[in-house]
């Protein structure tokens, strides 16, 4: 009797500190979410902080006061706790909210809380009239990213293969930038591409104009306020982001195994191909990544270097936030961008998801 | 037994014929001269290794021969045409490297098949040869995993299938087996010793393990300080030691200091500084001849651990023809097949004998004076004095650790 009981009752005892975190860790990260949504209103509110302090206490207390098998199984539990705990505040919270902002109306043009009324308009809108600055978005976070791997691979395989003693101070140059406001390196853009700046100013002086009107990098004799410009804007902002994850990953690469490939009756060329570039993918990935998705949903690039005629989604959102008012739909069309990523990013990793590369 | 037909094994390429010749090879790297005048050939079919200390230059002159590495001097000649400017993936040449250098985005099958692809071999005929290389090195079932899933010892031979399935003039092999634990070593030095039989290709091998050397290669070279010291069979170079690096690198040695005393037929009597005169052969032939040196010169006496024989009473004189020396007992050590006992000579010179079990152990004690003596022509003379009397070896886990 005891024999068969004795082991059952154990699993019961052993198993139940895990399901006791993660019972605790989703239960506050769901009461903290519904709060900061604004689901429980009124005299809940206080309740549900009750609950979810108690739920904490409780974690802290078995990781403490429990039995070592008790400890071991609720410290990952604990352990995720503060960072969960942060997302359901703020990261699910405000999504949820602006999910129900995107679905709602506002009553009238001044009125400041919208109203939730499923409406279905303001993604249809976001659609219709702003389907340019999607697509700009898109196209010149794209170009961008492209030219980041065209700049950056061949940078981050220099730094990796032949950096030597210099590797770190190469690498710190690469981010010495990040040490100046993104906002300020963008606005030092204007004045070098202003219309008297020393980029026209040479290209002028090198009788370059002309070709550069023809590739359609200057237009009318500027360079500033062109599409040129605002990509090239995300280029060099973003490079350090495509540089750092391919270096990572180049450095990885052990110099031997293009020799073994040499030694394989490879040239240099056809070894970079079949060696150095097949393991680099993953950082270009990640770094495409890191790129390619804060590039599409920004906007000081266009603002500062474009003109009304290159602005990008992230420059309409902020305006239908900040200026229209028109949170609605400004939900509706972040929403939207979310979702265009989204996409994106599965189909890209479908192609390039290097996963079984250690 | 697969049998592997290599294009090099065909028509009147014979056996025996040198593959590889250094001609007066010379490397420098700035001011330091990395290989002096390294001038040797590799025959066909040769298991051959390059033995000595880290910085010795071997696996220099190995990158010379695969082409990672151009000779500042002298000629590199492949099947009898020059290719010290060839670059290495002109040559028909292949690398085991240390750490095996694997593809890790490449499954085992598609690793092996990278050299025959990147010489344009056609499919066909490629897909078969792997599979063959693949049985040869017994991964037969393993040709659909990735390297990084494989053990060291199953990592090793897919480098090895991977260099050979090229057919390669010959196979260079760069400390191939010091990434593996002791076990799998000594198993991998029988199961390369097996793969070069069954596929008949040359092997130049490079090694700091005399051990390794000794119990695979048809012939080795030992190097030092970029000097190619001796080139011989393991028993030469074992027995017949060219000098006091090679007598005291492989082994364990005793060597005794002295002067030469006179000439006895093939024989030399050297006067010990330890005392008395010993009859040591090898006068004629070491490399320079020891015996045509003026009576005085300095010589030293080598005498192999396990050859000495001791006994624990006077033997008397049927034996004392230069054939014995006296010393007391320091010290006693059990080491499983043998005993390793340390004596000490009148002069304070320590030798070093391996006792069998069967002899009588037990009556030895540290302070009894005991009689060591051996067989004719157990005592090697060599030019020239040690930096320190007495036994010494080359420990060979020393030197890895000063690696």
């Amino acid at each position: 009797m005891t024999a068969t009981s004795e082991p059952a009752r154990q699993r019961v005892m052993t198993s139940r500190p895990d399901l006791f975190g993660l019972f605790a860790l989703s239960g506050a990260g769901l009461l903290l979410a519904a709060v900061g949504a604004r689901w429980v209103t009124g005299p809940l509110v206080p309740i549900a902080l009750g609950l979810v302090l108690t739920a904490i206490v409780a974690v802290i207390w078995t990781a403490v006061a429990g039995s070592p098998e008790a400890k071991r199984k609720i410290a990952p539990y604990g352990l995720l706790k503060p960072g969960m705990l942060w997302l359901a505040l703020f990261y699910l919270a405000p999504l949820i909210t602006l999910l129900r902002l995107s679905l709602s109306t506002l009553p009238s043009r001044f009125a400041v809380d919208a109203e939730l009324d499923w409406n279905i308009g303001n993604y249809t809108t976001a659609f219709t009239d702003f389907a340019p600055q999607f697509g700009r978005a898109f196209l010149y976070a794209g170009t961008a990213t492209v030219f980041t791997i065209l700049i950056g691979f061949p940078l981050a395989y220099v730094i990796a293969f032949r950096g030597g003693r210099f590797k770190t101070l190469l690498l710190g140059l690469v981010v010495i930038p990040f040490f100046t406001s993104y906002l300020i390196r963008t606005i030092a853009w204007r004045s070098l591409l202003a219309d008297t700046g020393q980029v026209v100013q040479l290209f002028d002086t090198l009788r370059l104009s002309g070709f550069f009107e023809t590739v359609g990098i200057m237009d009318n004799g500027r360079v500033l306020n062109t599409p040129a410009a605002v990509i090239g804007g995300l280029t060099y902002n973003f490079l350090p982001f495509m540089i750092l994850p391919i270096y990572v990953s180049l450095e990885k690469i052990d110099p031997r195994m293009v020799d073994a490939a040499h030694d394989l009756y490879s040239t240099s060329v056809e070894a970079f191909r079949k060696i150095v570039v097949p393991l680099a993918l993953p950082g270009v990935f990640a770094g495409t990544l890191l790129t390619f998705i804060p590039a599409a949903g920004d906007f000081v690039n266009a603002l500062y270097l474009g003109s009304p005629n290159t602005t990008m989604i992230g420059n309409s959102i902020q305006d239908q936030f900040l200026v229209q008012n028109n949170i609605p739909l400004a939900s509706a069309m972040s929403f939207v961008l979310m979702f265009i990523i989204t996409v994106f990013v599965i189909i890209y990793s479908r192609f390039f998801g290097t996963e079984d590369l250690t | 037994m697969p049998v592997i037909q290599t294009p090099a094994s065909h028509g009147a390429d014979a056996p025996g014929e040198p593959v590889i010749v250094l001609d007066g090879v010379k490397k420098r790297f700035g001011s330091f001269t990395a290989v002096e005048r390294a001038h040797f050939s590799i025959d066909r079919g040769e298991f051959f290794a390059m033995l000595g200390p880290s910085g010795c230059g071997k696996t220099t002159t190995l990158k010379m021969i695969a082409g990672f590495e151009q000779p500042s001097e002298g000629r590199v000649v492949l099947e009898s045409v020059d290719v010290s400017r060839t670059p290495p993936y002109k040559r028909n040449v292949n690398t085991v490297f240390q750490q095996y250098a694997l593809f890790p985005h490449m499954t085992v099958a598609e690793n092996v098949a990278f050299g025959p692809k990147s010489k344009k071999v056609p499919k066909s005929e490629y897909t078969r040869r792997v599979a063959e290389m693949l049985e040869v090195v017994r991964l037969g079932d393993f040709a659909h995993r990735r390297p990084t899933q494989l053990s060291g010892g199953q990592q090793q031979r897919v480098a090895l299938a991977r260099a050979l399935v090229n057919y390669p003039s010959a196979l260079l092999l760069d400390e191939p087996l010091a990434a593996l634990d002791l076990k799998l070593r000594e198993a991998m030095q029988f199961e390369l010793k097996r793969i070069q039989r069954e596929v008949g290709i040359t092997f130049v091998f490079v090694t700091h393990d005399q051990g390794e050397a000794l119990t695979m290669s048809d012939r080795i070279a030992v190097m030092n300080e970029g000097r190619v010291e001796q080139i011989g069979t393991p028993e030469d170079i074992y027995h017949r030691p060219a000098s006091l690096f090679v007598a005291s690198f492989i082994g364990t040695a005793n060597l005794l200091p002295g002067e030469l005393a006179g000439r006895d037929g093939d024989d030399v009597l050297v006067r010990l500084e330890a005392g008395g005169t010993i009859r040591a052969s090898g006068g004629g032939t070491s490399v320079d001849d020891v015996g045509a040196r003026p009576e005085g010169s300095p010589v030293s006496v080598m005498l192999r651990p396990e050859r000495l024989l001791v006994s624990n009473e006077p033997t008397g004189a049927g034996i004392s023809d230069g054939r014995r020396l006296s010393g007391t007992v320091e010290d006693l050590v059990f080491q499983g097949a043998a005993a390793r006992l340390s004596l000490r000579l009148a002069d304070g010179t320590d030798v070093i004998t391996h006792v069998g079990t069967d002899t009588d152990l037990p009556f030895l004690r540290p302070g009894d004076t005991v009689e060591v003596t051996w067989q004719p022509g157990a005592a090697f003379v060599l030019p020239g004095w040690p930096p320190r009397a007495g036994a010494s070896s080359t420990d060979v886990d020393q030197i890895e650790a000063a690696l």
